[in-house]
């Protein structure tokens, strides 16, 4: 159907109309107000902050300042004594008439001063209170005229007049202001760079679990995904234990620094023998059972003996180097460095076999759900995957309350407990009947969604929101930002990664799939060699990015060179202020050339 | 030593049926040609062989193991023996000649050993070994896409030779080389299956390289088995049940 003419104008001017009123309304919510940008005392605002914008506060002088006083009575009397009269080679003020009432205007005239000076023309009473009348501005000639008005201090002893002006002596020197601000820069761009590297350090594995490609073609049975999530848990739970009792055995081991040593330089030979042994380099034969079970034992010994390893090293280097800090002097921040990564390795330990614990239940509970679909009749598998969903469900629904209990305090045992498992197990139940017993849920594609899902919601959070709730943590600071900006790069950059995963070449990935290779192998040899070079290149751009927002981020109490320009601009120190615009001006536009560079060498 | 049994693949969710009930038996050290039409389904068949396809139904037994029902670890054995060539020759372009042909190994590796990029040193002898067999063991430190074509694709041989293959699937080897390195290509196939025993299935464009090189053919279109024969007796009349009334032979 064919619209008329004249009902397309009418709709055509209906849509002006529209858009005239949309930024009308859009003038009025934003007080667009062009009267204000008119008025004179406005303007004169403007020029003053501009011209101060345009003279930063970089350098100083050593200043030699000069006093000239003048004696006068205020207001003339008979009996007043004779001033003396000024030598006329060296510098003197002269004021017309010679004495006055208070509140009169006299002319002020100087003579032989510093030529081009300034400085301010003050009143001192017999009090010695200083009262500034005016300031003073020499000419070339080193002489100057005011036209000051007298205070109203009339007394009868002789008064004084006191010029005083500053000369720069010696050359230009860095102000304070110019050294604040290059401290603040350098901790700035290192703030950029350590967010960027932890950041990154945790984006790169999660953009592979973010990667479409790499995670639909995981699907598993339901039986499979019901014992997972029954072990998960588990698997955290004693994951986190045995990282408990090996670092006691750890603690106990480097009481004494022979125990640590041993332990240091035993566990990794111990755990090569063993490797050597659990893990020949060629599979030829199918493993024997005896293979099949001691294996994974001496796998799993061996895996224990490496996290006591990681233990024994993070507590060395704890001490080692806090031992370090008063020998070293003035690089003691390398000893603090070395105990601070000591620190972070200790932290990480019992997250990572906690997780660790978690893959191999997880991974152990999806090869027993492979097993009983395969190996157990049809009947008995559906009464196991009925019995099963419901407890998954029950088990999955019961942490979530148990999250939700925790941020809400609810502490409500039924409500945040009860009624959860109860929905979940009948769920899960459900599900259990609902789906074929051969039947694989698409798992890979589940979590992807999940972790996508997350990635966004985490994004679209701007750094400059997330430090507030750092600085509350870790105080108000650079390390505030630090957190800030690698959660922000964490965001950011799985999902640009995760992206260049998806866009890599199908055909060697086909190719390494067919040689037999398993999902890791495939991802080290056809995937990791592929995305190497895009990586490098998101990596620079986030460092890029993360100077030009670790500039700001002290504005929220992330530290930085913000912070100090925003103390300035609340004190409307504009020169000041202008200085560390310039520099951030100088770091940024640096930076961008740097990544820009480098990024072309990556490629 | 293959046998092929109703072999039936549907593309789901378009529906699209890709092979029909295929049923064919290759018997060890034959070089076979399966030409057809594009999308007749050369390369699902081939695919489905090693399971980078999973076929919808019907069985595939490669020295009376059942491929089709083959677990995880089942799957990797079985893969381990089958070397696959592409058109695209789908080397890694980043990585050096060498490493696209120890790639091979990985199904014998163990894959704690591949975290670390490790490759035994037997292994990269015998990768050197193949590089040099076929003709190109100067190139073994260059980038796989600073290569030729024709190049690229004997490094793809060099990657299957190296799973010490019982059969190689090539799926269109030739299709992106010019007449003379096509023939260069078909001769090292012919001399692997020659010398090594190894059972070639080839999917081929053009009859003058099936008469020269394969010892049987057989053509499929729309997924169905036409023929199944000699290379000569693929006379005008069979050409046309193969490639359609339309068409005229070249070449």
């Amino acid at each position: 159907m064919k619209t008329p003419k004249i009902l397309k104008s009418i709709l055509l001017g209906l849509a002006i109309l529209l858009a005239l009123v949309i930024y009308a309304y859009g003038f009025q919510v934003t007080k667009v107000n062009l009267e204000e940008t008119r008025e004179p005392r406005r303007q004169m605002q403007l020029t003053r902050i501009l011209r101060a914008l345009v003279r930063p506060d970089i350098f100083t002088y050593e200043k030699e300042e000069f006093t000239v006083s003048l004696p006068i009575y205020t207001p003339c009397s008979a009996e007043a004594e004779a001033l003396p009269e000024p030598i006329a080679d060296s510098p003197y003020m002269v004021m017309s008439p010679t004495c006055a009432d208070p509140s009169t205007e006299v002319t002020v005239e100087g003579f032989n001063f510093e030529p081009n000076t300034t400085g301010p023309l003050n009143f001192i009473p017999p009090s010695g209170v200083s009262l500034q009348m005016g300031t003073i501005t020499t000419d070339n000639d080193g002489h100057f005229v005011a036209t000051v008005k007298l205070p109203k201090r009339p007394d009868t002893v002789a008064q004084e007049i006191r010029a005083i002006t500053r000369r720069n002596v010696g050359g230009p020197m860095f102000s304070k202001n110019a050294k604040d601000t290059w401290e603040k820069i350098i901790e700035t761009v290192f703030l950029a760079l350590l967010a960027t590297t932890f950041g990154v350090a945790i984006a790169i594995p999660i953009s592979f679990v973010a990667a479409r490609n790499i995670m639909t073609p995981i699907t598993s049975p339901f039986t499979s995904i019901a014992i997972s999530i029954l072990l998960i848990p588990v698997g955290i739970v004693a994951g986190g234990f045995v990282a408990g009792k090996l670092h006691t055995l750890a603690d106990l081991m480097t009481g004494s620094i022979w125990g640590a040593l041993a332990g240091v330089i035993g566990t990794p030979v111990l755990m090569w023998f063993i490797f050597r042994w659990a893990v020949p380099p060629i599979e030829d034969e199918p493993p024997t059972r005896f293979e099949r079970i001691a294996r994974p034992i001496a796998i799993f010994f061996t895996s224990l003996l490496g996290i006591l390893f990681l233990y024994l090293v993070s507590s060395l280097a704890i001490q080692f180097g806090k031992a370090l800090i008063v020998p070293l002097g003035g690089l003691g921040f390398l000893g603090k460095f070395i105990a601070s990564l000591g620190d972070i390795l200790m932290t990480l330990i019992p997250v990572v076999t906690a997780l660790a614990g978690a893959g191999v239940l997880g991974g152990f509970a999806g090869r027993v759900g492979q097993w009983v679909v395969e190996h157990s009749s049809h009947s008995a598998n559906r009464i196991t995957n009925l019995v099963l969903g419901g407890l998954a469900g029950a088990a999955l629904f019961a942490i979530i309350g148990a999250g939700i209990n925790w941020l809400y305090q609810i502490d409500n045992a039924w409500t945040t407990f009860g009624i959860p498992a109860i929905v979940g197990a009948i769920g899960g139940v459900i599900l259990a009947g609902f789906l074929s017993r051969t039947a694989t849920l698409p798992i890979g594609f589940f979590i992807y969604s999940l972790t996508r899902t997350l990635l966004n919601g985490m994004r679209s959070i701007e750094s400059l929101v997330m430090v507030i709730i750092f600085a509350v943590w870790v105080g108000i600071g650079p390390f505030a930002g630090v957190l800030a900006l690698a959660l922000h790069t964490i965001a950011s950059n799985a999902k640009l990664y995760s992206e260049q995963v998806e866009g890599i070449m199908a055909g060697p990935l086909e190719a390494i799939t067919a040689t037999g290779a398993n999902r890791l192998q495939t991802i080290i040899y056809a995937v990791i060699p592929q995305i190497v070079p895009p990586y490098i290149s998101y990596t620079m751009y986030r460092w890029d990015i993360n100077v030009r927002m670790s500039t700001i981020i002290g504005f929220a109490g992330g530290g930085g060179i913000g912070f100090l320009l925003q103390q300035n601009i609340n004190l409307l120190n504009y020169r000041a202020a202008s200085t560390q615009m310039l520099a951030i001006a100088i770091v940024v536009a640096s930076m961008d050339y740097l990544s820009s560079k480098l990024r072309e060498k990556a490629i | 030593m293959l046998k092929i049994q109703n072999l039936t693949k549907v593309y789901m969710p378009a529906n699209v049926r890709a092979l029909e009930d295929v049923t064919f038996d290759v018997p060890k050290g034959q070089f076979l040609a399966v030409i057809g039409l594009s999308g007749s389904g050369k390369s699902t068949l081939l695919r489905c062989i090693n399971r980078l396809v999973e076929p919808t139904s019907g069985k595939i037994f490669l020295d009376g193991q059942d491929v089709t029902v083959a677990n995880a670890e089942e799957l990797r054995r079985v893969r381990r023996k089958i070397g696959m060539v592409f058109q695209h020759f789908n080397l890694v372009h980043r990585s050096s000649v060498l490493t696209n042909v120890l790639a091979g190994r990985l199904g014998y590796t163990n894959p704690a050993w591949s975290l670390i990029n490790r490759f035994p040193k037997a292994d990269i002898e015998k990768a050197r070994y193949q590089l040099e067999r076929v003709g190109i063991g100067d190139k073994t430190h260059q980038r796989a896409d600073a290569l030729s074509g024709g190049q690229q694709q004997r490094v793809g041989i060099a990657r299957a030779l190296m799973q010490d293959p019982e059969i190689i699937l090539a799926d269109e080897p030739v299709a992106s080389l010019d007449p003379v390195l096509a023939h260069s290509i078909m001769q090292y196939l012919e001399k692997i299956n020659a010398e090594d025993g190894v059972t070639v299935i080839c999917s081929l464009h053009f009859l003058d390289l099936v008469h020269r090189y394969a010892h049987r053919a057989i053509a499929l279109n729309a997924g169905r088995v036409v023929f199944d024969g000699l290379p000569k007796e693929i006379d005008d009349e069979r050409f046309k049940e193969i490639y359609g009334q339309e068409a005229e032979r070249v070449g």
